[in-house]
């Protein structure tokens, strides 16, 4: 087992660095430099600005600085929040986008896989059909569809529930932001513990608990839904680029100082060393929790670890 | 299953392709001739007309926006292009997906390998990152949407192609192309990649609903196409900067939105499970 974690971690850094060197080569071939301004400076004063900033170097020396100080942890300076290393402000802005995204995920396991086995041992039914169409629903609109128009009906129309962000408190202004970020994952989840559930259900060992008179519920609890989740673990990779890609449009939309904002703004303002930074850190976070879910699997599947 | 189930089920997948085809046909039509017809441009402004709600006065029935300007030519030119970059994105990556496909199917073993775990590493990059900072660093050009896009969606496409390209590859055909002094390019251009379209063009009904939400997204965050042009994207954000006073602007391009994806998909779905029966759902 360990031998297989130290394996995948080890498979793990080749993408990390192709992760850097394309982001870094990416923002290197900007044309123009992040300081030009409108008003045309000193030639003095440009060479001061570039030599501060490192930028008077060739490039393979500005890259092995990146990279050196991506392992140490140093992202660097901000070009926009003058005062500010990139590193500060992913610290102050990231443990609010981790609590949303968290929450997220964990409410679309919960509901997801529930109505995908409701919808499995129903196969067929109406409660089976409308589960599906929903979930067709769910995966085929946009968070940036279903976040403003939940606001639009919730907040502005029945004001059951606070609009954004700020002049609000207590949990109940993280609901809207959890929920419209969930729902397209309920979807995902639901059809594919659906499809799975079938299939372990239709399987012999399951037949034969049933045979020994065991109640559907014990089957599905104790027999039938750890192997239905694999399908839901291997789609937990994606699910989680997807929530973050997901947390961006949330965040903005309820105005939520977190990560996702800083990125945006970042990209509005041409704010290179940010934005490098924050897909740096953004890859970085999706690869590891990749990892983490194929450990998992290896946990859970015995066969996996052989191979 | 008894074969009078499976035959019913056959049946509503058969409904479910023709109604989502035949309204994206509408929605085509529509937002190709429907500009026309208007007495609108979808960039004049009308200060005397402000965010003035769906009605038939003026013929305008979407209302206006907080320029004036009308709501049904913008939202129709919005489709128009969110639709044309779904449709070049597309396109884009399926030259690049059946050509990277076919090459790792078609060559195999160790280069096949190396190939298809390339793809598996970049599955697990957060892409729309990547394009972001593409937008940041290049100035946000049209041409780039297209080929971002294109760029991101060709994983899936090179997969599929892959896997029936290495069950083409035993048949009888290529082994007779080869005898006959086929070079390797040749036969995967002349022979493999023909072969190769059934499979491909039902994936790429599943690739453009995915092409239409990466533009929106970026459309939205306003890091997409830029006013005065339009696309649907970029009217839902404008709608919900207006959503307090003015709820139409937000919902009528979103539920356009959300019925040309819905379509999409179960176009796709649809069609991939009438065709392609290896897939099983």
């Amino acid at each position: 087992m360990l031998r297989y974690a130290l394996l995948r971690l080890l498979g793990a850094i080749p993408t990390l660095m192709l992760v850097i060197v394309l982001a870094f080569l990416m923002v290197r071939a900007a044309p123009g430099g992040p300081f030009d301004a409108e008003r045309v400076l000193p030639a003095e004063i440009e060479a001061n600005i570039a030599r501060a900033y490192h930028l008077d170097e060739p490039l393979h020396q500005q890259f092995l600085r990146y990279v050196s100080g991506v392992v140490r942890g140093d992202l660097g300076p901000s070009y926009r929040y003058r005062d500010h290393t990139v590193g500060e402000l992913i610290g102050s802005a990231f443990p609010l986008s981790l609590q949303l995204g968290a929450m997220a995920m964990a409410l679309a396991i919960v509901v997801g896989v529930a109505a995908g086995t409701i919808a499995a041992l129903r196969q067929g039914s109406g409660i089976d059909r409308i589960v599906m169409a929903l979930a067709m629903t769910g995966i085929s609109i946009p968070v940036f569809v279903i976040a403003p128009v939940l606001v639009l009906f919730l907040a502005v129309k029945l004001q059951w529930l606070p609009a954004g962000w700020s002049g609000n408190a207590g949990g109940l202004r993280l609901l809207l932001p959890v929920i419209s970020l969930a729902l397209p994952q309920i979807a995902y989840i639901a059809r594919l513990t659906r499809a799975s559930m079938i299939e372990v259900l239709a399987s012999d060992f399951v037949r034969t608990a049933r045979a020994q008179g065991l109640g559907t519920f014990a089957i599905v609890r104790y027999h039938a839904l750890k192997p239905a989740m694999l399908p839901v673990l291997s789609y937990m990779g994606p699910a989680i680029a997807a929530v973050l890609t997901g947390s961006v449009v949330v965040e903005e939309i309820f105005g939520i100082p977190g990560l996702g904002q800083f990125f945006i703004r970042g990209a509005l303002n041409r704010d290179y060393t940010l934005v490098l930074g924050i897909v740096v850190f953004y890859a970085t976070l999706v690869i590891l929790l990749n990892l983490v879910v194929d450990i998992l699997y290896g946990v859970i599947d015995p066969r996996i670890r052989q191979r | 299953m008894t074969a009078l189930s499976a035959g019913w089920r056959k049946a509503r997948k058969i409904r479910a392709v023709v109604v989502s085809g035949g309204t994206l046909l509408l929605i085509v039509v529509i937002a190709l001739l429907g500009p026309l017809l208007s007495s609108h441009g979808y960039l004049d402004t009308d200060f005397d007309r402000i965010l003035r709600s769906p009605g038939v006065t003026g013929l305008q029935f979407f209302g206006t926006d907080d320029l004036g300007r009308d709501l049904f030519v913008r939202t129709l030119r919005g489709t128009q292009v969110t639709l044309l970059v779904a449709v070049v994105a597309s396109i884009v990556s399926l030259v690049i997906g059946v050509l990277y496909g076919a090459v790792a199917g078609f060559v195999g073993g160790r280069v096949d390998a190396v190939m298809m775990r390339l793809v598996d590493t970049l599955y697990a990059l957060p892409f729309i990152f990547f394009v972001i900072l593409l937008m940041v660093v290049f100035e946000r050009n049209f041409l780039l949407i297209f080929v971002a896009i294109g760029a991101i969606n060709w994983l899936d496409m090179a997969r599929i192609v892959r896997g029936q390209t290495l069950s083409l590859r035993e048949r009888e055909f290529v082994a007779a192309a080869r005898l006959t002094g086929v070079s390797t390019p040749r036969i995967i251009l002349r022979h493999i990649a023909p072969n190769l379209m059934g499979v491909v063009v039902v994936y790429v009904t599943l690739t453009i609903p995915q092409a239409i939400l990466v533009e929106s997204f970026l459309s939205f965050l306003g890091l997409g196409i830029q006013e005065p042009q339009t696309s649907l994207g970029a009217l839902v954000d404008a709608g919900v900067n207006q959503m307090e006073g003015a709820a139409w602007m937000l919902l009528i391009p979103a539920s356009l939105l959300a019925l040309i994806l819905l379509c999409f998909n179960f176009l796709g779905d649809g069609l991939r499970d009438l065709f392609d029966a290896r897939h099983k759902s």
